[in-house]
């Protein structure tokens, strides 16, 4: 039991971190109509950035300036070519985002090499804040939960509150009505930009000592990501949240798991191939994510909470 | 002579392509093999050259296949590597258990991949656009992720191997030599273009393209827009199992990797390059992309950086990929005669020569001062201060210079267009 309620909490912290990654993107998507492919090359930028600048400045200046940085380097990738690619269609911009992703990769390769680079916890972040029954839980892990969730109320108090955020919502679903009134949406357009690849790098930045710091880890949480907006419903906050959790308690609890698969299916009356048999659940756990994705889509192809478009 | 050629042109709309894409091949995979094996003292064409034609002719096929998904129906993937791999590993497996002849394989392996092309579209179809981009992304990195997962299937770190020479024999011909094996390849090369051609002219990519430029329209008029990007998933998966199968004919093994993400980019990459709105444009990016896989990688570290950036420049400046561009500059010929053309091609020709030297040294320069302590022999990566400074001058010098011929070239096309609307 206390072993589960460590690994459900764990689970949650990674989703929470999945979701400020989904819900930049979600609202990057939402606004231009394009899926930033490069969204978790910004998730990375924050990541090397934050172990930089925790280096030289502190972890608390690291944590600001990260995604601060990583905001202007959005601004401009949005100003000076997303801009002029974006009237040639929604694939156009993906692939100019996909060949930034590609682009980035080697540029972060190239200014911080190709080894994986240690990211320290700050001394009062360290160890576990408390036990339950043997299994420990993290204090770093709770700082993170602490953080998104802190970061993900501001963001909502901000849409839904301040003059900039009413701007936003309104030009989410009527552009044309917005700028009409005099407002500059592409100006609005840039700055989700941005706000968006600051809530990457924020990501980035914070799960830095948590996970591998290394030039691959753009692609390994680029595609979860990408699972968790679709299976979600694209365009759906809701849904990306909702996803974000389910996928981050599901790997948890998979890795925790020492069940193998032979032995569950054996529980649900089948008999798998031996190949399959041996495998444990911990060893699928990278699996688990398209699985249900796949699932999902099968049963429901606008996702969870998304809306049918004309391309459906 | 001109007349009757255009005449047979308009006569036979099927003829000229095939013809032209049969006289691509000879030009490309027959006659180097044959040069080189006439000018080595012992009659056998190069090892090498082999390897490398043999990977573009697999390229070739690749992405055609996938040019039936992008450029006929639309459906951007980022998993296509999946029906390729996932066929090869199927004609592999078979090949090792039953007495198949190697030149049959590459069939295999296309049901291999309609199979997995099946599954796709029962989750797929029904969408398209960004959403089609991203499920199959999750497709492509479920087969990626299995492989690892799943190592008695996929063979692990190794991958599953075969022995060319050990299936049954045709005549002489055991397939086991590299020249061999590589008739097998050039030839399913020419048969999947040929089939590829013809299956672009049927009605069923007729009505692809419908569902492509507008879904709702075909489907008012009763066309169903997912069984019609089914049919296109399941046909262009087929091709990319036989594209896959050729590899393994030509490496010997189906790897893990072959399934992977590096994979399908590389495949998606070569067809928007090339330019996915014509049936030529995905051989010229199939080409282009071996020629810097291999060329390129073989001497620069930084050869994923110049893909990627080439990418973005032809993805802003030519959506339409290197055919648009070649196109656009026939019909500019057309109109204003070859004189012009050669002024103004010369001055973009320079200016493009004078910027891809200046960038590429400084890519070069940046790349050995960073990997110094690595690498310490490496061009440009122990420079004197002064031998610094001169280079920043070099580059600078040849960055003006491409600048100025850029803008030569800009003002004079200005100038020729301006005299067409006054005449």
């Amino acid at each position: 039991m206390q072993a589960f309620a460590i690994d459900a909490l764990n689970g949650i912290s990674y989703g929470l971190l999945l979701f400020m990654l989904s819900a930049g993107l979600t609202l990057i998507f939402s606004m231009l109509g394009v899926l930033n492919f490069a969204h978790a090359s910004f998730y990375m930028l924050g990541a090397y950035l934050g172990v930089t600048l925790a280096g030289t400045l502190g972890f608390g200046w690291a944590l600001v300036l990260a995604p601060l940085l990583a905001a202007v380097a959005g601004a401009a990738f949005e100003r000076a070519l997303l801009r002029r690619v974006r009237p040639g269609g929604s694939l156009n911009a993906l692939l100019l985002t996909f060949g930034a992703a590609a682009v980035m990769g080697e540029l972060v390769k190239l200014a911080w090499g190709l080894q994986p680079l240690s990211a320290r916890v700050p001394a009062v972040l360290d160890g576990p804040l408390f036990l339950l029954g043997g299994a420990a839980f993290s204090r770093y892990r709770a700082f993170a939960m602490g953080v998104s969730v802190a970061m993900l109320g501001v963001l909502w108090v901000a849409l839904r509150v301040s003059q900039t955020g009413l701007i936003v919502r309104a030009a989410l679903t009527h552009a044309k009505a917005v700028e009409a009134l005099g407002h500059d949406v592409p100006r609005v357009q840039t700055l989700v930009f941005a706000l968006g690849t600051a809530l990457a790098a924020l990501a980035g930045a914070v799960a830095a000592p948590l996970f591998v710091v290394e030039p691959a880890m753009a692609e390994s949480v680029g595609s979860i990501v990408f699972v968790v907006v679709v299976t979600g419903g694209l365009g759906s906050l809701a849904g990306a949240f909702v996803a974000s959790l389910v996928l981050g308690c599901l790997q948890s609890f998979a890795i925790a798991s020492d069940a193998s698969l032979g032995a569950l299916a054996a529980h649900c009356g089948l008999a798998l191939p031996p190949a399959w048999r041996a495998l444990t659940l911990a060893q699928t756990a990278p699996l688990l994510p398209y699985l249900l994705l796949v699932a999902i889509l099968a049963v429901r192809p606008r996702g969870l909470f998304g809306q049918l478009t004309d391309d459906a | 002579m001109t007349v009757r050629i255009r005449r047979w042109r308009e006569s036979s709309p099927w003829l000229a392509p095939v013809v032209t894409f049969i006289a691509l091949f000879v030009a490309l995979f027959v006659l180097p093999p044959l040069v080189s094996a006439l000018a080595s003292p012992d009659g056998v064409p190069q090892g090498w050259l082999l390897a490398c034609l043999a990977q573009a002719a697999t390229m070739v096929v690749f992405a055609l296949s996938y040019n039936l998904l992008l450029g006929e129906t639309g459906l951007l993937s980022f998993g296509h590597a999946a029906p390729a791999g996932l066929g090869a590993l199927l004609a592999a497996q078979m090949f090792n258990r039953h007495a198949i002849a190697l030149p049959l394989l590459p069939l295999v392996g296309g049901l291999g991949g309609a199979a997995f092309g099946v599954l796709t579209a029962l989750v797929a179809a029904r969408r398209a656009g960004t959403a089609f981009a991203m499920i199959t992304l999750g497709l492509g990195e479920l087969v990626a992720a299995a492989a690892w997962a799943l190592p008695d299937w996929f063979g692990g770190e190794a991958g599953v191997g075969i022995d060319r020479g050990s299936g049954p024999a045709w005549g002489h011909w055991t397939f086991g030599p590299d020249g061999e094996a590589y008739c097998v390849i050039a030839a399913w090369c020419v048969v999947a273009g040929v089939a590829i051609f013809a299956l672009s002219r049927m009605p069923l990519v007729r009505l692809a393209n419908a569902v492509r430029d507008h879904p709702v329209r075909a489907a008012a008029l009763g066309i169903a827009p997912a069984r019609t990007r089914a049919a296109m998933i399941v046909w262009s998966a087929a091709f990319a199992g036989v594209a896959g199968t050729l590899a393994l004919i030509n490496v010997e093994m189906a790897a893990a990797e072959s399934v992977g993400m590096s994979r399908s980019a590389a495949v998606l990459i070569a067809t928007v390059t090339g330019g996915a709105g014509s049936f030529f444009g995905p051989v010229l990016g199939a080409l282009v992309w071996v020629a810097f896989s291999v060329g390129v990688a073989s001497v620069s570290r930084a050869w994923m950086l110049y893909v990627g950036l080439f990418f973005i420049a032809v993805v802003l400046a030519a959506p339409d990929g290197l055919a648009g561009v070649a196109a656009r500059q026939r019909a500019w010929v057309v109109r204003h005669g070859w004189r012009p053309a050669v002024r103004v091609g010369a001055a973009g020709a320079l200016a493009c020569l004078f910027g891809a030297l200046a960038f590429v040294l400084a890519v070069q320069w940046a790349y050995a001062a960073r990997l110094r302590d690595s690498n310490p022999d490496a061009w440009l990566a122990t420079l004197t201060p002064r031998d610094a400074w001169q280079l920043c001058g070099a580059l600078v010098v040849l960055a003006a210079a491409a600048m100025l011929f850029a803008q030569r070239a800009r003002r004079l096309k200005r100038s020729f267009d301006a005299e067409e609307t006054e005449r």
